[in-house]
């Protein structure tokens, strides 16, 4: 399956996983629909005979230790399907899986609890977190039916919490939690088990765009540290590209082309692929309302400067957002110029900066690269009636094109 | 105009009168000792229990039902009031009366919940289990219990027993449907995430799918409770003591204020064990 006409004398890696001619089907007359689906029948015609959905059509991936896999397609594509049998959750009809040449399928029950206890952890999109728990025990889940003592375990898993900087929010409830830290501590439970392989079934596609991008960026920095070999499932190009050492885009349970993404880019397949890879300039796609932040410091025009240094100070930033009562923007307060009200040189009023740059909710990201060139503040935004909603910054700007 | 399309045939008549009698005589004869025995262990917990309830006197009873409603509505007025209501049965000369009615209750409910809860989960990991079982639930639910008083009484005797029997039979199917619901309503990826970190299905049982269920599980609690104490006047027919018979009597003869005493004495039962289970279930949730 691999695109091999330009395929680089790179030296072969150490595989760690392989599929080979895995094919999926739900239904009952399975023998039949293999019968059909030999003869070159479509799915849609199999379906209509046979009754049998055919989730995943003869697929063959290597995944190579240390490495980020990610598998890519729409919804329907058969990829959740493909991550669920790496660990036996779902039992393929046909083909094979070997993890360091040893067939999974062949494993027994007994051999195969070892896999997943040891060797192979995974990461769910809606998370999967046990909500009767708090968050240390969710973490020390897979520890805990592996049976290692209860010190150990909760030791380890406050490690993993450190790890995904959940620090001081061990005891806490999972209802508590916001997405991004509920994947957090999905993540974390599943490091926790020191596993080879990472399954991760659209971790971060139940989450704000901005929270996605901190939960990519963390993602790359644990591997770096941990050196896993990660498996990795989304619908979004941007995110395969960035994470993927190699990607494998899937439609109607094939894959169409395995590569890295610089030769996929560079030599797509078909059209099909390069129409995926184009809608990779997402600034084009998302608006301000996506990225908008609300600043940490907001203060009321009758609040004062002290007020506004004070939650400065706290907050470790160097400009406040100031608003009137009925929450219109009046403008910003910079740092010095607090101080110099505070000491009486400059009345509060003539402090602030008042020809601040402001945008829509509804703005598309890209019109705003000029501005935010320009802006020395964070910019400003403001709802249809001139109420402030929040403030985009320029980081959150630059990295939305990436 | 033929009679057979307006009127049933009468030469269609299929008894099956006939060979339930013979079935439970046969019963009667033959597995007398078994229902003994039975008969002989019930007897053996209802005893049990209703030693456990008298040991606590009227007061100390009073007392406990205020600090549990205090902690689960986390209302001392509200306490007071339950407590009230159950000083109340005292008052109106029923005291010892509900102590019997609670015993059966308690047998009763105890025997459903241990009978019901193990086959609420074993419905609920096999669908073919489930398509036997649902029926059956259906039958006890909806068939009048006179029904199975009559044989209840032919195989076990007057008394208590065959009303704990009867209750049980009446209030067996909430547990188990909502323990099966409950754990059939376990998010997906929960269950997978179990599977995926090398669960044994004992481990996905009770680390996760019991847990998770725990706030339905908790309702069909609460709900078999209350069936349990519907059935407190009926069984009362087959020689159960309690509030029940004091209805029984004041209906036997004519006397409304006796029937309307032993009937309210029941109502405050149920309201307060209502409230307190439910509160307690409410507090699991969270």
């Amino acid at each position: 399956m691999t695109h091999n006409n330009t395929q680089k004398t790179s030296e072969p890696g150490d595989i760690i996983l392989s599929v080979r001619g895995l094919t999926m089907m739900f239904g009952r007359r399975k023998q039949l629909a293999a019968q059909l689906l030999a003869d070159k029948k479509s799915k849609e015609e199999i379906l209509r005979e046979t009754g049998v959905t055919v989730a995943v059509d003869n697929i063959s991936f290597d995944v190579e230790r240390g490495k980020i896999h990610t598998l890519i397609g729409l919804s329907g594509s058969g990829k959740s399907t493909v991550v669920r049998c790496l660990n036996l959750l779902l039992t393929p009809t046909r083909g094979k899986i070997l993890f360091e040449g040893e067939d999974i399928q062949a494993f027994r029950a007994q051999r195969l609890r070892e896999y997943r206890r040891r060797h192979v952890s995974m990461v769910f999109q809606g998370f999967g977190l046990l909500s009767h728990r708090n968050v240390l025990d969710n973490v020390a889940y897979g520890l805990e039916v592996r049976g290692v003592q209860k010190q150990h375990r909760l030791d380890r898993a406050m490690e993993m919490i450190e790890m995904v900087n959940l620090k001081g929010w061990e005891d806490k409830s999972i209802h508590d939690l916001s997405g991004g830290m509920r994947q957090r501590v999905g993540i974390a439970r599943a490091l926790a088990n020191d596993p080879d392989i990472l399954l991760m079934d659209e971790p971060f596609s139940a989450l704000d765009p901005l929270v996605r991008q901190d939960m990519q960026f963390e993602l790359l920095s644990i591997q770096e540290k941990l050196n896993k070999t990660v498996v990795f499932i989304t619908h979004d190009i941007n995110e395969a590209f960035k994470l993927g050492n190699t990607v494998s885009i899937m439609r109607d349970g094939r894959i169409i082309q395995t590569d890295t993404p610089e030769e996929m880019t560079i030599h797509p397949a078909d059209a099909y692929v390069s129409e995926f890879i184009n809608s990779a300039d997402k600034a084009q796609v998302y608006q301000v309302r996506n990225f908008m932040q609300i600043p940490s410091c907001l203060v009321r025009l009758q609040e004062g400067a002290n007020t506004a240094l004070a939650l400065m100070r706290s907050n470790n930033v160097s400009s406040a957002y100031v608003v009137d009562n009925k929450m219109n923007f009046v403008g910003v307060l910079p740092l010095d110029a607090a101080f110099q009200v505070r000491a009486g040189e400059l009345p509060f009023q003539e402090a602030l900066v008042k020809d601040v740059a402001t945008t829509t909710r509804d703005t598309q990201i890209s019109d705003l690269i000029p501005i935010a060139s320009e802006s020395r503040f964070p910019i400003a935004v403001l709802n249809e009636d001139g109420k402030f909603a929040g403030i985009i910054s320029k980081a959150a700007i630059l990295t939305s094109l990436k | 105009m033929s009679e057979w399309l307006t009127k049933f045939p009468e030469g269609l008549y299929l008894d099956i009168k006939k060979p339930i009698d013979r079935a439970i005589e046969y019963m009667m004869n033959n597995w007398g000792a078994a229902f003994d025995g039975i008969s002989g262990f019930l007897r053996l917990i209802l005893l049990g229990v209703q030693a456990a309830i008298n040991v606590i006197p009227w007061w100390l009873m009073v007392a406990a039902v205020f600090f549990a409603a205090w902690a689960v509505t986390r209302n001392p007025l509200r306490a007071l009031m339950y407590a009230a209501m159950l000083f109340m049965i005292g008052l109106i000369g029923l005291w010892n009366l509900m102590y019997t009615t609670l015993a059966i209750i308690i047998t009763s409910v105890f025997i459903a919940l241990v009978l019901g809860f193990p086959l609420g989960i074993l419905i609920s990991f096999s669908a073919r289990s489930g398509r036997l079982v649902r029926p059956v639930l259906d039958t006890m639910q909806t068939m009048p219990s006179f029904v199975y008083l009559i044989p209840a009484v032919m195989l076990l005797g007057l008394g208590n027993v065959p009303a704990v029997i009867a209750t049980v039979i009446y209030a067996m199917p909430p547990i188990v449907r909502m323990t099966n619901l409950g754990i059939r309503s376990v998010d997906r990826e929960v269950v997978e995430a179990s599977k995926a970190f090398g669960s044994t299905r004992w481990q996905l049982l009770v680390k996760v799918l019991i847990p998770q269920a725990m706030p339905t599980i908790m309702a069909g609690i609460n709900q078999t409770i209350m069936m349990a104490i519907a059935m407190v006047v009926t069984s009362s027919m087959i020689g159960a003591r309690g509030l029940g018979s004091e209805v029984l009597t004041g209906i036997n003869r004519l006397e409304s204020g006796r029937g309307f005493a032993a009937g309210i004495a029941i109502v405050i039962m149920a309201v307060l064990i209502d409230r307190l289970t439910q509160g307690m279930a409410g507090k699991k949730v969270q």
